[in-house]
């Protein structure tokens, strides 16, 4: 049964009060300039409200202005209003405005390594904030440092004081990153995007933590994603962007039960069900990869003696059969990534044997491999770094045939047949990487793997960096891949949505070992081991299903 | 469509090896730099077809004279031409400043290159270059000269060895960045070949940092030459250079500062272009930063 937040804040007193905000680039005169077009929101004591919308909608640009972080000489507030406690902020000068800035409103950011600064220890982090704002003595202030590192749950809090970012995971930073901006208990907490980094166990613990401490200080809440399922659990009241505009607003549950905007529609149906799909017929039972024992260990270095190394893969074994898709799925460090870089001879796995295609490919020498890499292509997470960016694409697109002797012009009209297939316009081979959106560029980098008419995919984390519509439109590209030519796919993702839509079989991965193999169906809906259990309740609206507006029925 | 319009297979990849862009436009500051050394290198080129005297002709009876219509800078302590000196002087120093430049660009490059992909070369290539840099220039340009006698090429070989090492090290960090890069790895995954990677891959991810340091080391061996002919380690001293013609002038500097105020001032001149056209091609030749123009 899905839980939404319908307690109504709205007669509290509205700690936030944003009245037709419109944002344009400097200097730029006309409608092409605006960023913001006539934004109005309120948050309340003790209320969430999520801005909710895709890359470029304009929803960090809002925090931003909130904030009085606008990047000057870049963009500037054109018009409207924005009011804390009835107090206009557009006319506060500079310094009154730090002043502001953490003691009354603070800002928790999506990544907290780079938040964080990385040669200060993070106890003095927090000191330093409390130093900014309040006459304390160095003791009262330590003190205080401790009493909000205990309050967000960080385990012995006086050896963390002492620690740097670096040596921290990620959900632990993300705690230091929330004691710094509650340490001063602030009426306004603006999050953006504060859990896209984190794993889904640390995510779901995040989002619990920011809900008590909410409850107790009575904290008002903005908070910035792009996951429906992390609005559904946390909000109270959602605003959808697009462009610059808010589309449509509601409190919750209506936003799901029945939403009147066409944008808003499309964005929920294009949220992932994770209802696993049924696994395809099997045509054929032709293994395409079939993995055995395969182990990867990290020496763990030393001069003189060799310490301990790390197993970021033990005992995997495998198959995938032709035409079928196989999904690893796991939280960072599961070792998933080591496998796909393993079956792609990235790094070299240190004992066990990989077949591809029939070829046995885990212990051959890089100079006898290479005329076996047409048989296994990979697509990588981030389309931003996974073309070169002084080729043109058509270059980059007949690299790979032209190494396996097609003639240039043959390559190229192939090039030509895949811009069809990923539909992107023809003249996109003459461009670069640069002129194209990231989901553009992920088509771009599937077709460059499609070319060599590959018989394995590894799509290590393909769709993740991708908003939820271009996630779909990626996800049925890899289908219709699949299902013209033929060939298998391993498909590598921490997102269980994901992987239920995708997946005919699915391995579930934690500290470098299988721990759960079986068809989707079976593992996603009856999960035998403990940790699959996890990490599906750990899912973020999970009891939803957002693209029928209803709640899920699970069998 | 595009079967008419496609380059055949060659041109296209010399093109991509270039990727110059489009349109070449300077702003005001780098064309008054490609005019000043346009200009200087022509004059220099040209100078025996122009110069009024013999740059080495002596005359004892006419020695460091002021400017006249007859000896436009005026003349040395030897009675020498200064201007037809400065003019001539301008080829033996530009030789040498771009000579030293491609060679240490070419050679380190090629070495950081291997010394960035692969391990195992890297340790032993980088000690080399460690103990290369702890020669002095100096020191190994007098001893170059006297075991092979002052020329033109000992002064280019003695100021490229200990230029290489910091191109090297220059090289092998841009490729340890980028070989971490998707593309790269995509690239070993299409079967290319290591030596079509570091090439066509790595190898223009070095180009912006080495035009810079490459109009840095032509700037400063045309310094350095300067220097090694003052200590005699140069050119021989009756060849005219930038670098003697002040040395020598220095003596005379509260006589005639013009032996080294003019040749200075070319001197400057030249430098400042160099150094300020090597920034605008590196701006030029990034793709991603002609999105942001337009």
């Amino acid at each position: 049964m899905m839980r939404f937040k319908n307690n109504d804040k709205s007669s509290a007193k509205a700690v936030l009060d944003v009245r037709h905000l419109s944002v344009r680039l400097s200097g730029e005169e006309g409608p092409d300039g605006l960023v913001l077009d006539d934004i109005s929101l309120q948050v309340h004591e003790g209320e969430t409200v999520s801005l909710v919308g895709e890359s470029g909608s304009g929803k960090s640009v809002t925090s931003l202005a909130v904030m009085g972080l606008l990047p000057k000489g870049a963009l500037e507030v054109s018009g409207g209003e924005i009011e804390m406690d009835g107090e206009s902020l557009l006319t506060l000068t500079p310094s009154q405005m730090r002043r502001l800035r953490g003691q009354r409103m603070a800002m928790i950011f999506q990544e907290p390594m780079t938040a964080l600064n990385p040669v200060m220890r993070v106890g003095d982090q927090i000191a330093e904030v409390l130093q900014t704002h309040r006459e304390l003595s160095r003791r009262d202030c330590r003190d205080r440092v401790l009493d909000v590192m205990q309050q967000v749950y960080l385990p012995d809090v006086a050896r963390i004081y002492g620690s740097y970012p670096h040596q921290l995971s990620g959900g632990q930073r993300q705690r230091i990153m929330i004691a710094m901006a509650l340490a001063l208990e602030p009426k306004l907490l603006i999050a953006d995007e504060p859990t896209t980094a984190l794993d889904v166990t640390t995510q779901a613990q995040i989002l619990s933590l920011i809900a008590e401490l909410q409850e107790r200080h009575g904290t008002a809440v903005l908070f910035i994603t792009h996951d429906m399922g992390v609005v559904a659990e946390v909000s109270h009241a959602v605003h959808v962007m697009k462009h610059g505009k808010i589309v449509e607003q509601a409190p919750v549950e209506t936003l799901f039960r029945h939403p009147s905007d066409e944008y808003t529609k499309r964005l929920l149906r294009s949220v992932p069900s994770l209802v696993p799909r049924d696994a395809r017929s099997q045509e054929s039972t032709e293994p395409v990869l079939e993995v055995s024992d395969m182990q990867k260990v990290y020496s763990g270095g030393g001069m003189f003696f060799r310490k301990p190394g790390t197993h970021a893969a033990r005992d995997i074994s495998f198959t995938v059969k032709r035409g079928q898709t196989l999904g690893i799925v796991g939280e960072s460090g599961s070792g998933k990534t080591t496998v796909a870089r393993s079956i792609m001879r990235l790094v070299d796995p240190t004992s066990g044997t990989i077949r591809v295609a029939g070829k046995e490919i885990a212990t051959l020498s890089r100079r006898a491999l290479r005329p076996h890499r047409k048989h296994f292509q990979v697509v990588f997470q981030d389309p931003f770094r996974s073309l070169n960016p002084r080729w043109t694409v058509g270059r980059s697109l007949i690299e790979g045939p032209v190494n396996f002797g097609t003639p240039h012009q043959e390559a190229y009209e192939r090039a030509l047949e895949m811009m069809e297939l990923v539909d992107l316009p023809l003249d996109a081979l003459k461009r670069y990487p640069h002129q194209f959106s990231g989901g553009q560029r992920q088509r771009i980098a599937i077709a460059r793997a499609v070319m060599m008419r590959p018989d394995l995919l590894v799509a290590d984390e393909a769709v993740s960096a991708l908003d939820v519509s271009v996630q779909a439109q990626v996800l049925d590209l890899l289908d219709e891949v699949q299902e013209r030519l033929g060939i298998a796919i391993l498909f590598i993702t921490h997102d269980l949505r994901v992987a239920a839509q995708i997946c005919d079989e699915v391995i579930v991965m934690q500290h470098g070992a299988i721990v759960e193999y079986g068809s989707a169906r079976e593992v996603l809906s009856r999960p035998r081991h403990d940790y699959t259990r996890l990490l599906i309740d750990a899912a973020p609206g999970r009891e939803w299903d957002f693209a029928n507006c209803c709640e899920l029925l699970t069998a | 469509m595009a079967h008419t319009t496609q380059p055949s297979a060659a041109m296209q990849s010399v093109l991509g090896m270039l990727s110059l862009p489009r349109q070449w436009r300077l702003g005001a500051g780098p064309l008054i730099a490609a005019v000043v050394l346009f200009l200087i290198v022509l004059s220099a080129l040209l100078a025996p077809l122009y110069v009024p005297y013999d740059p080495m002709q002596m005359g004892s009876l006419n020695r460091l004279q002021p400017a006249s219509a007859e000896h436009l800078l005026g003349t040395d302590q030897y009675g020498r031409d200064l201007f037809s000196r400065v003019m001539t002087g301008g080829r033996v120093s530009l030789m040498i400043g771009v000579g030293a430049a491609l060679f240490s660009v070419v050679v380190g490059m090629i070495i950081g290159l291997v010394s960035g992909f692969f391990r195992t070369a890297d340790a032993v290539i980088m000690r080399i270059m460690d103990s290369l840099m702890a020669i002095p220039a100096i020191l190994l340009a007098i001893a170059l000269v006297a075991l092979s006698g002052p020329s033109v090429w000992s002064v280019i070989v003695a100021i490229t060895i200990p230029e290489v090492p910091r191109v090297v090290r220059l090289v092998r960090s841009v490729v340890l960045g980028a070989r971490e890069e998707p593309y790269v790895e995509a690239a070993i995954a299409l079967g290319s070949s290591m030596p079509k990677i570091l090439w066509q891959h790595l190898m223009p991810n070095t180009v912006p940092a080495m035009i810079v340091q490459g109009t840095y080391i032509c700037a400063s061996a045309i310094l350095t030459e300067a220097i090694l002919s003052f200590l005699g380690a140069g050119v021989s001293t009756d060849i005219p250079t930038w670098g003697n013609i002040m040395a020598e002038g220095r003596t005379y500097f509260q006589v005639k500062p013009g032996l080294i105020f003019w040749t200075g001032a070319i001197l400057s001149l030249c430098i400042l272009s160099i150094n300020l056209l090597g920034d605008t091609a590196r701006d030029m030749l990034d793709p991603r930063l002609k999105k942001r123009e337009a």
